[in-house]
């Protein structure tokens, strides 16, 4: 055991696991970013045009969520696949993390943009109204109303988006996409080397661990300056 | 007399739900006059939030009009209906203060929607604040204010764009009785100094006879009876009104029993 220990924390694996990870941050951080801005977009949309939102767009609103829901509905790998010739061309990468990053995006900004949706849907009715009442044009009470007053739970749920994309980055793995999950399944998988893939293993669990705590960190503390905890 | 400042004409509202229809309001009519304290009264359901929110038309009548000085409400295009509820002020029972935002930034909000500069802001906030006398509060969050605090600045807020109107639906009965006073104290005293006219929803004749001179008795989506305060009290003619009577001076009794002083 404890040689098997010494093995997991030897050079030797590390000269794999470390780059492997860099790869891993470097797709999900890409990838996150552009969920982001996609979800945030997408969410405030589905919020503001169903029946009832600030500006109800009825038919708009069925189609759009029906877009939503059906690349929600099929499993991510297969998205992942569906979405990897276009995730290329956009990149004008055909091989490696880059090639992926649109790809993965694409998986990621239907689950955020119902996150995003959900936590405005949180704010009080009566906030809204109040808004509404005072006159605020509805860019405002977006901007300056419902998106304030969703932080904290905004900042858990982009947390759970990262985390979703980690995880999604090593199924990515196994279409050469590189990163923690190919080195998963090259060397754990194929080639049995257990070292490598508990390696693996401790890298994620720690990096989900830490995002997860950070995220919890920043929420609390916005409730707590606003004293709401 | 001269015209009335609100006219509120043969208003109907019905909600349809899944080809269920609900009619609220049965044919409201109703005149206020400037400077008026009007209030409200009526049972549970008996559409006084629904006819409330049909003048800052969060809810659009389904007949009748509404007419504000001289524009009907009605006939407001999107912008212009912004425009139009800029001047009116709301304070709700629950307060809606944004917990996002210090007592400065909600009291600022109309502000800001009204396109006004920072300066004027800075000036307006600050007089604002200090007239509902919570000028020590400017930096706290609502999260730290008591409930008497929150329906001040609620109505510093609706206060802040110096509004015509200021509409309140039950603005005091999340507030102990003292409290309550106080609140209603600053309405009556804004109404002298300001000339606001205020409508005022309640469950309570108390508050009506500590705080209107006209008054109407809203009964299942109809008025019961209108008129000033002193008349209604003196000659109730609607069933309601003596419920609403009788109740409140068995209230008082009780409240005598265990040893309270009432309103
Ligand atoms: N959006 C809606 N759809 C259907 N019915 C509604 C809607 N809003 C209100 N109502 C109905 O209208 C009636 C009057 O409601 P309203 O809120 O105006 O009463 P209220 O006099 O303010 O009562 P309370 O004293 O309890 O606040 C109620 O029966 C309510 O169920
Ligand atoms: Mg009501």
């Amino acid at each position: 055991m404890k040689e098997f220990l010494a093995q997991v924390f030897s050079v030797e694996v590390w000269e794999y696991v470390l780059p492997a990870t860099w790869q891993t941050i470097y797709m999900t951080a890409i990838s996150t970013t552009i969920t982001i801005t996609f979800g945030l977009l997408f969410g405030v949309l589905l919020y503001v045009t169903d029946k009832d939102g600030l500006h109800p767009m009825a038919i708009f609103n069925k189609v759009f969520g029906a877009i939503i829901n059906s690349v929600l509905s099929l499993p991510s790998m297969i998205v992942v696949i569906i979405f990897l010739p276009l995730s290329k061309f956009i990149v004008g990468v055909s091989y490696g993390p880059k090639a992926f990053i649109v790809s993965l995006a694409i998986v990621c900004i239907p689950i955020f943009s119902r996150l995003v949706e959900n936590s405005i849907l949180e704010v009080s009715k009566g906030k809204v109204e109040a808004a509404k009442a005072m006159g605020a044009p509805n860019w405002d009470i977006i901007l300056k109303i419902m998106l304030p007053e969703s932080l904290p739970t905004l900042i858990r749920n982009f947390v759970v988006l990262t985390i979703t994309l980690v995880s999604i980055t090593a199924i990515a793995g196994s279409f050469g996409a590189g990163g923690l999950g190919e080195l998963a399944v090259r060397f754990g998988y194929n080639r049995y080397r257990t070292d490598i893939l508990v390696a693996v293993i401790i890298v994620l669990l720690a990096g989900v661990e830490v995002l997860q705590l950070f995220g919890a960190f920043i929420s609390k503390k916005i409730l707590k300056k606003r004293h709401l905890v | 007399m001269a015209a009335p400042f609100i006219e509120i004409k043969n208003v109907s509202k019905i909600f349809k739900n899944q080809d269920k229809e609900f009619k609220v309001l049965k044919g409201i009519n109703l005149e206020i006059q400037k400077g008026d304290i009007f209030g409200i009264i009526g049972f549970s359901g008996a559409g006084k939030s629904t006819l409330i929110r049909c003048i800052n038309r969060l809810e659009t009548v389904s007949s009748g009009t509404i007419r504000i000085g001289n524009y009907e409400i009605d006939k407001l295009s999107k912008k212009e209906m912004n425009l139009y509820r800029q001047k009116i002020g709301i304070i709700f029972q629950h307060f809606n203060l944004f917990d996002s935002k210090t007592v400065f930034g909600n009291v600022a909000f109309p502000l800001e929607v009204a396109g006004k500069s920072k300066q004027e802001i800075e000036k307006r906030v600050a007089e604002i604040l200090d007239l509902v006398n919570i000028s020590d509060k400017k930096d706290f969050y609502p999260g730290q204010l008591s409930g008497g605090q929150k329906q001040r600045v609620g109505i510093a807020r609706a206060l802040a764009n110096n509004p015509d109107i200021l509409l309140s639906d039950e603005a005091t009965s999340a507030l102990d009785p003292v409290t309550s006073l106080s609140v209603l104290d600053i309405l009556k005293d804004i109404n002298k100094k300001l000339r606001l006219t205020i409508i005022l929803i309640t469950h309570s004749l108390d508050v009506i006879k500590y705080t209107c001179n006209n008054m109407a008795v809203l009964e299942n989506g109809l008025i019961a009876e209108k008129g000033s305060v002193r008349e209604i009290f003196a000659n109730p003619s609607s069933e309601t009104t003596k419920v609403f009577i009788k109740n409140n001076s068995d209230l008082a009794k009780v409240d005598y029993l265990v040893g309270g002083e009432g309103i």
